[in-house]
């Protein structure tokens, strides 16, 4: 295992727009690797100056150790699949996946091989012969795939490739891809604006905002502990809060109106440490008490909404001061239910609560 | 609404009546026993069709015509994928400007067009041959290719280019595996409709042939000698047949662009 894609320093502007601005990354191989954020932070043209497509106005990419300068798309050790699958309509299923075995010079009988392997890694066993256009999306999906995997590139790289799906197909499709890139041990590079789809593929997530990489982590440090409140909201909900800073010793105390004095690991803190600090805990991590419970800490509220999501209710409590917090309650068995106006009394899981600089 | 309708139709059909009334007495009289072109019909004969198989000018003018023709088409063509694939896929300066300047013989009178090559060569010092013609129904037929190479390269993703070069196709490669393929119809509708246009067409190669004349120029130099008129009714016939089918075809290689290219996604 080692560092396979190496993104370092990496600026391209169009015009005035610098869509990457400065980003370095090291991606490690085997990885399945996600660039994540809205659209427009830059994360195709990140995937794209990886593949070729694009030529960094300034900085380097490598990969295998070998700089990327110059060397034009056809003859990088990548292969991608592009969000509309690209699939050649003039050829057949076969003559898809085979394009470019053509290059490689296998004899015809090693390609026709491969092809059936390939088709049967995705599924698609026995469809050789259908027409391109009278593929579903989702098989179209399988046959981009086929045709970049049959190269063996030693990076897939994958733009938005589940986005066109429906819900159901797309969900199939993500464990798919998850079970596929465990079964060739190819490092999957996925470009997404989902954040549930990044949590759930990726080994590591690297979050974009405005051509910059905001956080690079693994899913449960991205989710747990963001970096900045805007990768707290992008990805999930998280309730921010004012806060104080009254005292630093191992720890940082900080005085809030609804938690009271608190204390907060220095590693739970982001930013600079200023007087004031806003502080953010995430929508599952309060629960709410019966009012018989004698447990101290608790916070009490008044109800003033509630929206039901099937498997879970969210709760927006009003704690009497200006400040509201969302409250994420798991529909399970023998769970109350509470309605609009409501008083109920909450306990918050102090540990998880964390400080960013304003 | 029925009432507008019923007045649409009556001007739809006079209207084809007035476009091609003129062009069917053609194969009437062709078949006309008579040597003189006026109604009543005297009688049924063939015979100006044959006698059309023992004129040498005839044949030598028709050789004419189809190299030009062919010749013509092809270039116009092979520059219509050239400019509208510049035109599809690269930023320029003046880009909208010279797209819309090529596009001017659309406009010009044939006549004009005519003229001013016919000075422009002269001052050059160029003799008049087939190839001045095939220069001057180059510049006519290249808007026609421009505009339908225009549409098939606009409708063409521009992913499936990046897709074969991404699999290790080099570009030459890509241009010939996946372009080519894609916008074949358009270049088939191209090369028919140029080949018609040049066929038919008298202004610009009557003022820059020179001793080798094509067909119409040959068919206009008939009408000094009436016995000829029959037989020339029965050529007209045959390009008009000609015509047709060749621009059928176009029209079948062109709907079929469209339909292969909007399938794609």
């Amino acid at each position: 295992m080692g560092k396979l894609v190496q993104v370092k320093n990496v600026f391209k502007s169009f015009g005035d727009v610098h869509a990457v601005n400065g980003v370095s990354l090291d991606i490690q191989e085997g990885q399945f690797y996600s660039l994540l954020g809205p659209s427009g932070c830059g994360k195709t043209t990140l995937l794209r100056l990886i593949a070729g497509f694009e030529k960094p106005t300034s900085g380097q990419v490598f990969i295998d150790n070998i700089s990327m300068d110059g060397i034009e798309p056809n003859l990088r050790p990548t292969n991608m699949v592009f969000q509309n699958y690209a699939i050649f309509p003039h050829l057949n299923v076969e003559e898809n996946v085979a394009y470019g075995l053509r290059n490689k010079r296998e004899k015809r009988s090693d390609q026709n091989k491969l092809v059936d392997e390939a088709l049967e890694l995705v599924g698609l066993s026995g469809l050789n012969k259908r027409s391109a256009n009278a593929l579903s999306g989702g098989q179209k999906q399988r046959v981009a795939l086929a045709r970049a995997l049959i190269l063996k590139p030693k990076v897939l790289l994958l733009d938005e490739p589940l986005s066109a799906l429906d819900k159901k197909l797309r969900e199939q499709m993500q464990s798919e891809l998850r079970h596929l890139q465990r079964a060739v041990g190819i490092t999957f590079i996925l470009v997404t604006h989902d954040q549930y789809e990044a949590l759930t593929m990726s080994d590591r997530v690297a979050v974009m905002f405005d051509g910059k990489v905001a956080q690079e982590a693994s899913p449960r440090d991205l989710y747990e502990l963001p970096n900045s409140q805007k990768v707290a909201s992008f990805i999930g909900e998280m309730t921010f809060i004012k806060g104080e800073i009254i005292g630093e010793n191992k720890n940082l105390q900080v005085q809030s109106e609804i938690f009271g004095k608190i204390n907060i690991e220095k590693s739970r803190v982001f930013g600079q440490s200023s007087k004031k600090m806003v502080l953010g805990i995430r929508p599952e991590k309060i629960a709410i008490v019966p009012k018989t419970s004698r447990s101290k800490d608790l916070i009490s509220g008044k109800i003033i909404d509630v929206s039901y999501f099937g498997e879970t209710t969210n709760y927006k409590v009003s704690c009497g001061t200006t400040e509201t917090l969302t409250i994420s309650s798991q529909n399970s068995v023998g769970q109350l239910s509470y309605s609009v106006g409501e008083e109920i009394q909450l306990k918050a899981d102090m540990n998880n609560i964390i400080a960013f600089s304003i | 609404m029925n009432r507008s309708n019923k007045y649409l139709k009556t001007f739809a059909i006079t209207y084809l009546i007035f476009l091609y009334a003129p062009a069917l007495l053609l194969p009437i009289f062709s078949f006309n026993s008579s040597q003189i072109i006026a109604f009543p019909l005297s009688g049924f004969t063939t015979g100006w069709f044959k006698a059309l198989l023992y004129q040498e000018t005839l044949h030598e003018a028709l050789k004419n015509s189809l190299i030009v023709a062919a010749s013509s088409s092809i270039f116009a063509t092979i520059l219509g994928i050239l400019a509208s694939r510049a035109a599809s896929r690269y930023y320029f300066p003046g880009k909208q400007f010279s797209l819309t300047f090529i596009l001017a013989p659309l406009v010009l009178p044939e006549i004009i067009v005519g003229v001013s090559l016919l000075i422009v060569l002269i001052q050059l010092g160029l003799p008049l041959n087939l190839w001045s013609v095939v220069l001057g129904h180059t510049l006519l037929i290249m808007p026609f290719s421009i505009l339908i190479m225009n549409s098939a390269f606009n409708n063409l993703d521009i992913s499936l280019e990046e897709a074969s070069l991404d699999l290790g196709e080099t570009p030459l490669g890509t241009f010939r595996r996946i372009i080519l393929p894609l916008v074949y119809p358009g270049i088939m509708a191209s090369l028919l409709l140029g080949f018609t246009l040049s066929l038919d067409e008298f202004i610009i190669a009557f003022f820059l042939t020179g001793t080798e004349t094509t067909l119409p120029v040959y068919i206009w130099s008939l009408f000094r000698f009436p016995k000829q008129l029959p037989a020339t009714m029965a050529l007209g016939t045959i390009l008009i047949f000609v015509s047709l089918i060749l621009l059928s075809l176009g029209e079948y290689f062109r709907r079929r662009a469209a339909k292969t290219q909007t399938s794609v996604l």
